[in-house]
Parts: C-alpha cells; sequence; structure tokens
C-alpha cells in the first residue's frame, strides 16, 4: 500500500496567482426546525490541500458541506469559496465544485460514459473536446473497459469512482467528497483513494474531505478538523492532534484516541462540553498554530 | 457483458492517466444560452434511458391500446356520445395520446422525489444550472418521452383505422402540442413533489388527481354534453385545450388552435415557475 506520510505539504500547493484559501466558513449556523445541525463552524481549508472534516454521526459534517456548495439556503458572509461568497455568487462557486454525495448517486439507467457526458455538458464543456475530456475522465478513475455498461450493474466501488469521475469532468479546483468510502470493502476504499490522490498531485486541486474512518484522515489528509455537535472542536496535522493529546515523553495516541477524547466526552450532555475540554481543544489550537 | 469479455492486456497498465484536459476548466457559457444547451443536456439523457430500456416504452402502450381497442370500438358502435359526425374512435384517439402523455409527465414527481433520494438531483443542483432551468430541462425531457409514446398510440391508432393526418407540418404541431402539455404537467407533478416530499404521498395524490383530470376535459366526450359543473373544470383544464389543438391537428375539427396553444404556453411558464419555487424544499 502507497502510505502518503500524513504531514506532507500540498502536493500541488495554491494554484498560481489563486487565493491561498480555498473555503473559509465563518461562524457558519444552520438548523433544521429547532435543531442546530451546524453551529457556529470556523474553518479554513487552503488551497492545494487534503482537508479532512472528521466527526461521528449527526456531527453536522454533511449539513456543512451542504452549506458550501450552495444547496442550503444561509445568509451571505458565512462561506467563502476561492474567494466567491457560497451565498450571492452561487454560479461563481458551482463552477469550482466538484462534489460527490454521501449517497451512491450515479444513475443506473445510463452507462458510466453517459453519466459523465451528462456532467460534462452541464459544465459547458465544448462539444469538439467533449468526448476526449469524458474518456481522460473514466480513464482517471480506471473505468474504460466498463464505460460503456449500463451503471446499474456497477459495484459499489466501481458507482464511487464512476462519481469521482463526473466530479473530475469539469476541472474542479475544489473537489468535495461526502464520506466517499462508506459501506466500501478495504480494497475498494484504498482504490477511490489512490484514484483521488493521483488527480489530485497531476491538478494540484483542494480536496475537502467528511470520513468517519480515522485510519483514512491519518492517511491521507494533510490537515483535519475534528467536528462534533456542529463546531470544529481540533484542529491541526493528524500527527499534531496525536501529539497534543500525548503530551511530552508521553506514549503517543492514535488518531482514534484523539477523536474519543473530543466526541465520546461530549456524548455526556451539551453541558459538559464547556469545562474542561474546551480549555484541551484551546491547548490543541496553540500547539497547532505553533507548529503550522 | 462485453466489457468483461477482452482478456486483460498481458502487463496492465499502471493507473498514471494522461490528465491533459482535466487540468482546464471549460469555458463558461453564460446569459440565455445556457437555456437550450441544459434544456438539450436533460432530454439527451431521457433519449439515452429509453434506449437501453425499451420495455417501458412498449408496457404504457399497453393502457392507451386497450382504450381504444375496447373504449374506441365499442363506443363507436353504440354510437352514444355526438363527435360531430365522425366514428367515435377516431375522435377518441387524440384524447388518448393527451392522457398517455399525462401519465408520463405526472410520472415525473415521482421521479424527481427518486432521484433527490438517491442523490443524482443533489448533484445536479451544485452544477451551474439555475434551479428554473433545471426544471425547464426536466419538463421538457418529459415532453420528449411522451412525444416518444405518441408516436407510439398514434401509430397503434393507425393501424385500429382512425383516418389521420400525415402533413409533416400538422404532425409537428402536434409535437409541440405534447410537448407544452407534458412540460405543464411534468411542473405539476414536481411542484406536487416539492410540497409533499414522500414518495408514498405523492404516488397517492397522482392517483387522485390524473383521473379527474382526464373525466373532467374534453379528451372522452365533448364538454357540451357535461353538466355545468363539469364544464367549468374542462374549461380550467389544460388538458381539454391538449386535446381540442390535438383533434383539430390530427383530425382536422373545427379548433381554438391559438387559444389552445396560448393556454398550454402559459401554463407550462406558470408550471415552471411554481416547480422551480419549490425546487428550493427539494434540494434542503
Ligand atoms: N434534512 C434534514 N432534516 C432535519 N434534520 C436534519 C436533516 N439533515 C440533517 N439533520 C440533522 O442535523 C444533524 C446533523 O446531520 P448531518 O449534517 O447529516 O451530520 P453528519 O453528516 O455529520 O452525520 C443531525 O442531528 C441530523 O439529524
Ligand atoms: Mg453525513
Amino acid at each position: 500500500m502507497t502510505v502518503t506520510p500524513a504531514v506532507t505539504p500540498a502536493a500541488g500547493g495554491p494554484p498560481p496567482g489563486g487565493p491561498a484559501t480555498a473555503v473559509r466558513c465563518t461562524g457558519l449556523r444552520y438548523s433544521f426546525g429547532a435543531a442546530r445541525a451546524v453551529d457556529g463552524l470556523d474553518l479554513e481549508v487552503r488551497a492545494g490541500e487534503v482537508f479532512g472534516l472528521l466527526g461521528p454521526n449527526g456531527a453536522g459534517k454533511t449539513t456543512a458541506i451542504r452549506a458550501i456548495t450552495t444547496l442550503l439556503r444561509i445568509p451571505p458572509g458565512m462561506v467563502e469559496v476561492f474567494g466567491h461568497d457560497s451565498a450571492r455568487e452561487r454560479m461563481a462557486v458551482r463552477r469550482l465544485l466538484g462534489y460527490v454525495p454521501q449517497q451512491l448517486s450515479a444513475d443506473g439507467g445510463l452507462t458510466g460514459r453517459e453519466n459523465v457526458a451528462l456532467f460534462a455538458r452541464v459544465f459547458d464543456v465544448p462539444r469538439r473536446e467533449r468526448a476526449a475530456r469524458v474518456a481522460e475522465a473514466l480513464a482517471a478513475v480506471d473505468l474504460t473497459e466498463a464505460a460503456d455498461r449500463l451503471a446499474g450493474t456497477y459495484s459499489g466501488g466501481m458507482v464511487r469512482r464512476l462519481e469521482l469521475a463526473q466530479a473530475l469532468v469539469s476541472a474542479p479546483r475544489l473537489l468535495i467528497l461526502d464520506e466517499p468510502t462508506i459501506g466500501l470493502d478495504p480494497i475498494a476504499r484504498t482504490g477511490v483513494w489512490d484514484r483521488i490522490n493521483e488527480v489530485r498531485a497531476a491538478t494540484g486541486m483542494t480536496v475537502l474531505v467528511t470520513t468517519h474512518y480515522m485510519d483514512e484522515a491519518d492517511q491521507y489528509c494533510d490537515r483535519v478538523g475534528l467536528m462534533h455537535r456542529g463546531r470544529i472542536r481540533a484542529l491541526g496535522t493528524p500527527g499534531e492532534l496525536r501529539h497534543a493529546l500525548a503530551g511530552p515523553g508521553g506514549a503517543e495516541p492514535s488518531l482514534e484516541d484523539v477523536f474519543r477524547h473530543y466526541a465520546g466526552s461530549g456524548l455526556t450532555g451539551r453541558d459538559n462540553d464547556e469545562g474542561g475540554d474546551l480549555g484541551d481543544v484551546r491547548r490543541t489550537r496553540r500547539t497547532a498554530s505553533r507548529v503550522g | 457483458m462485453s466489457a468483461d469479455a477482452p482478456a486483460a492486456p498481458p502487463a496492465p497498465v499502471v493507473a498514471s492517466p494522461q490528465l491533459r484536459l482535466l487540468l482546464t476548466p471549460p469555458p463558461a457559457r453564460r446569459g440565455w444560452r445556457l437555456v437550450p444547451a441544459r434544456v438539450a443536456a436533460l432530454c439527451a439523457i431521457e433519449l439515452q434511458k429509453l434506449r437501453h430500456d425499451r420495455v417501458e416504452l412498449y408496457t404504457r402502450a399497453v393502457q392507451p391500446a386497450l382504450w381504444l381497442l375496447i373504449f374506441g370500438e365499442t363506443f363507436t358502435r353504440i354510437k352514444a356520445i355526438p363527435t360531430g359526425g365522425i366514428p367515435y374512435l377516431d375522435y377518441l384517439a387524440p384524447g388518448i395520446i393527451a392522457q398517455s402523455a399525462m401519465f408520463i409527465a405526472i410520472f415525473y414527481g415521482i421521479m424527481i422525489i427518486w432521484e433527490r433520494d438517491s442523490g443524482v438531483l443533489t448533484k445536479l443542483l451544485v452544477t451551474p444550472t439555475p434551479r428554473a432551468v433545471l426544471v425547464t430541462g426536466k419538463a421538457f425531457a418529459a415532453g420528449v418521452k411522451s412525444v416518444v409514446q405518441a408516436v407510439v398510440v398514434v401509430l397503434i391508432a393507425a393501424v385500429l383505422g382512425v383516418s389521420m393526418t400525415w402533413n409533416p407540418l400538422r404532425l409537428l404541431g402536434v409535437a409541440v402540442v405534447v410537448v407544452l402539455g407534458s412540460a405543464f404537467f411534468a411542473c405539476l407533478s414536481m411542484s406536487i413533489a416539492g410540497i409533499v416530499l414522500t414518495r408514498e404521498r405523492l404516488m397517492g395524490i397522482g392517483q387522485a388527481i390524473t383521473m379527474p383530470l382526464f373525466f373532467g376535459s374534453n379528451a372522452l366526450y365533448p364538454v357540451a354534453v357535461m353538466p355545468g359543473w363539469l364544464q367549468a373544470v374542462s374549461k380550467v383544464n389544460p388538458l381539454s385545450y391538449e386535446v381540442d389543438a390535438l383533434r383539430g391537428l390530427l383530425l382536422g375539427t373545427p379548433a381554438h388552435l391559438w387559444l389552445d396553444l396560448g393556454v398550454l404556453v402559459l401554463a407550462a411558464v406558470l408550471g415552471v415557475g411554481a416547480a422551480s419555487a419549490l425546487m428550493g424544499r427539494l434540494a434542503r
């Protein structure tokens, strides 16, 4: 297995001339009725990095992603993508995005190629380069041979890779993946991640990914944010977060321990979040900002 | 499947694909030109789906065939309905074309809920496609599917001996009328989908409205024989205008073509407006 070290600098770096920040959330809030799904999320994803948004089910990861992708109506000023406000400049933001939602969302009544071609068309790929571009996207995710089969006959891993091709065909600067490997077997998971990393190495695009698999975050993300109850509770490289929890001289905990520390303790009740935990978060943040 | 059949090349190609084209974003299409491009894209996938699965086309032909064969033939013999001198089967055929188109269009609301639950719609909503344009595209896609279905019903009617026009201009008019009518009913159904949000409820409502729309129109009998309250329903029912136009175009019976066309365009525009306004609820 090719293991990307946890603390690598971003492969591509920010594209020349572009802003250094891919996504900036400032006090992002979103409620479904009385339930606050995202509750004051502050987040900065740097251009060119793979940023992992981690958190237990119900933490608000999907809701945050949906706000960033312009799917949810939010007030202006809360979310910016490469300097474009997600509420005010929806079309501009959408042109920069490739989005793979949490569900397996290929159209089973179309072939793999037709699925990708649809996205080439709705992103205005000129007719003369459409076929070549679609073929390139399919090749990039290793689906050339299966391209003319109905997507309904694909396995879960193949559907995920097809969705990746759909997202990549418009050459997005920001690829957003919501739990891309959920429900896949280990080999399919590695397959999906390898394709993501290859494309990213070649294009230098930014990747924002949510997951609740610790090992993946550890392996593939440049930085992670631990999200719990609608807010970031800890932020840094996977290594930094582990160090911060261990303290000087201690055995290094896994990222999973870090996750338990922040998410697990909060599960006892909202009030308990405030006391000691917050101090820990602050300490972690300081460490993170010192190192990063 | 054919894709599995060819033997793997001796040295498996290492996945280091050429990504030349994927490095540059496509140029953005702006302004009004975006609308026909998106509509064409959404209509194209409808035709592709029809090509992969023709079974639906055939099964959907059964019901109109039965209507024409049983209802049409029987009532032609009974001569109970005043049709203005033409055989009842001929009179009925345009009504059945409109009916089968409406059934297809009403199904679009169910489809959009399915697409929402499966993430297909969510992904389309994150493309540079304004919601109203997405709805327009879906409405026209319903129209395209309905036209294909209409061709099948016209052929069945021709086999049963209905004497229709084969004038290409008139047939083009038939296609336009079917597209407009289907666009309206698809938008109606998508609007209801945006209100009720679940497939089960929509299926119930869909069944509850299609029959009154059908019987409360001139598809089976002229408006003149209806009781007053049903005449009122028929007056506000776009299906009546669709049937009137189809009869005029296919059979050459007296019709109010321009009024029909005007009503259908207006209905389709209002439908697109309502469905786009409610589309936000499906994105949530
Ligand atoms: N469409 C919705 N309607 C009502 N509540 C929702 C909806 N989507 C999410 N929620 C609620 O918002 C919270 C956050 O959900 P979500 O963002 O999906 O979390 P995650 O993706 O981290 O599992 C959960 O409590 C969930 O029940
Ligand atoms: Mg989620």
